[in-house]
């Protein structure tokens, strides 16, 4: 099945996807994931290896399930009060493109705010998406999230970046 | 206005058989004395050998409030020096780890010191008078911290000179260090998988009582590993399916107070003790392919057995460490201020053995320890609204009472209820003895 992915397909689905995040609608936000989707956000700069170095999140499909119900359960004492986020982004950029395949790499410089009690925090860096076409419809396989302050020692970064 | 300072009678006075007062989280003047005192008078961890190999390699950090290197010597041996210029104050080594060569050299005025932290050399020497600058105190270079004492590659320090010796202080709490090198088939850990670093906004002694409170998981992590339990469940997987690495290291979180009741906690002399005596939350992981096989060879069947039937859940020691020898993870609790601590959580590959041991270690201490971890988040909070809350003065005593047995106190080495929070009352104990060792002979010279 050819199906011709436009730029702006590519660009609007890094833009949808951190629309849902500040609008705190979590689980529309898991359904643009693949099946063997994945977000990972290493822990220093440049880290090519996931299984042998701690990561700050490293996470599939099933375990994201288990973040965003978490965020929504009563019995969730560090969100309540909620915290709440927002994302600045640079125009995402298209790296590299296979359409035969149907794979896609993008590339987005951001800004990130997550605020709670009184406390907000600045966070900069570079997102990468890989997406993927399943059945004519674009899906994230992996959003690979590099913070400017990876390395940092951080207070609580509750919700997704 | 000093309350604390010289009048060890105040603070000892702080410390109940059952209770303990607010103002050991909340009064600044405490804190400082902790740092002057407390962290003065016992073995602090400072680092793992394996993060200096050759000579020259550094590794800075703090004990207790004092910045310090760590530096391998031409000889092999594992010195620690105060990390300050002798001349202006500056911290001479900046990175947190790398070579230094055959010396240090300050970047103000090219002070320069032996790793051994003796004076090399001093710019335009003629400038001073041989017998003034040998009278100064800077002539010391970089003083060498009290003691250094290097066990099995882990290294502490003592930074008065004399006090309690290593072997008296830590006792039979080496074990817990034993067990997690002789979990390597040669007997050897290297630091690896990178170190997190987690800033909370409470005094570090809250989170030292946390390792060993087995009463709050099922409370404060029902939000977490609760809800990951019940997601598991819900994908409906075909029974005996094997739980994914990481629902196996959530899933225990959720055991019942009688669980928790059962596998005991081993209270030792100076504040040290454990929770898993006879099992954990870590005791039922699937076996790693090649694992087994290459103790047994190592070992033989029996001893192999033996290491790894150790069940050791979380061990304090004290007084701002925990180590989790089953899954090879140290957390160091950095005190920054009376109502800041730095959490850092470092891994340990087991030398010889598979790598999905070291994969299991960062997976577990990315999910648990993480700024990003669910489960660090319900403990953070709980943490942060106690240090907010401690400013009521309408209760001034946080409550320890749990499973007290009279003459506890006069007790060495025993096993307790899994439950119970005599390891917390050993902690608060150890605290008063090691804040007033100095002060009372001070107040009395």
């Amino acid at each position: 099945m050819s199906v011709t992915v436009s730029e702006r397909d590519l660009v609007n689905l890094v833009y949808r996807e951190a629309q849902l995040l500040d609008a705190g609608r979590f689980e529309d936000w898991l359904a643009l994931f693949a099946e063997d989707g994945r977000y990972w956000m290493p822990l220093v700069p440049g880290q090519t290896e996931r299984r042998l170095h701690t990561s700050l999140l490293d996470e599939d499909l099933l375990l994201l399930k288990i973040r965003v119900a978490r965020l929504r359960n009563a019995r969730t004492y560090s969100q309540q009060p909620p915290s709440r986020c927002h994302h600045l982004l640079q125009q995402p950029r298209v790296e590299a493109r296979d359409d035969s395949a149907g794979t896609y790499r993008l590339h987005t410089a951001f800004h990130y705010l997550e605020y709670r009690r009184d406390e907000q925090t600045l966070f900069a860096g570079w997102a990468t998406h890989d997406l993927v076409a399943v059945d004519g419809t674009l899906r994230i396989r992996l959003k690979r999230v590099d913070l400017l302050n990876c390395d940092a020692a951080h207070r609580n970064i509750q919700l997704l970046v | 206005m000093a309350r604390y300072r010289e009048n060890p009678e105040a603070i000892a006075a702080l410390v109940r058989e059952t209770e303990v007062h607010r103002d050991l989280f909340t009064d600044a003047e405490l804190f400082e004395l902790e740092m002057e005192h407390l962290f003065a008078n016992v073995w602090v961890y400072v680092g793992h050998a394996s993060q200096v190999p050759d000579a020259g390699d550094y590794y800075t950090t703090t004990v207790g409030d004092q910045p310090v290197v760590m530096v391998r010597q031409p000889d092999g041996a594992i010195r620690v020096l105060h990390n300050r210029c002798a001349h202006r104050g500056v911290k001479v080594v900046n990175e947190s780890c790398g070579n230094t060569g055959k010396f240090f050299r300050c970047p103000y005025h090219a002070w320069t010191y032996r790793t051994d932290g003796t004076l090399l050399s001093v710019p335009l020497r003629k400038g001073y008078d041989p017998s003034v600058l040998e009278s100064c105190e800077a002539a010391r270079g970089m003083p060498s911290v009290g003691a250094v004492h290097v066990y099995r590659d882990f290294v502490f320090c003592r930074l008065n000179p004399q006090g309690v010796d290593f072997d008296t202080y830590f006792g039979e709490a080496l074990s817990t260090l034993d067990n997690m090198i002789d979990r390597s088939p040669q007997g050897r850990l290297r630091v690896e998988g990178g170190v997190l670093r987690y800033l909370h906004h409470c005094n570090w002694k809250m989170l030292v009582d946390n390792q060993t409170d087995t009463c709050h998981p099922m409370v404060a992590h029902e939000s977490s590993a609760g809800t990951a339990v019940r997601i598991w469940q819900e994908q409906g997987a075909p029974e005996g399916t094997p739980k994914p690495m990481a629902i196996e290291q959530f899933a225990p979180f959720m055991s019942s107070y009688e669980f928790f009741e059962r596998m005991g906690i081993r209270v030792w002399d100076n504040g040290h003790g454990h929770t898993g005596v006879s099992d954990s939350i870590h005791a039922a992981y699937s076996p790693i392919p090649g694992y087994w096989e290459a103790m047994e060879a190592a070992y033989g069947r029996e001893r192999a057995q033996r290491i790894l039937g150790e069940t050791r859940h979380n061990t304090i020691l004290f007084p701002n460490v925990m180590v989790k020898g089953p899954i090879q993870t140290l957390r160091v609790f950095k005190p920054l201020a009376v109502d800041r601590t730095l959490v850092e959580s470092w891994t340990f590959r087991l030398v010889g053995a598979p790598d999905q041991l070291l994969e299991r270690t960062c997976t577990y201490n990315r999910l648990i320890n993480a700024p990003t971890s669910m489960v660090g988040h319900d403990d953070l909070e709980m943490y942060e609204r106690t240090q907010e809350a401690l400013r009521s003065r309408a209760t001034e005593w946080l409550n320890y009472a749990r499973l007290y047995e009279p003459g506890e106190a006069a007790r060495s080495n025993y096993v307790v209820n899994g439950t119970s929070e005599a390891q917390m009352r050993n902690q608060y104990r150890a605290w008063v003895r090691f804040m007033v060792a100095g002060m009372r002979q001070e107040v009395s010279s």
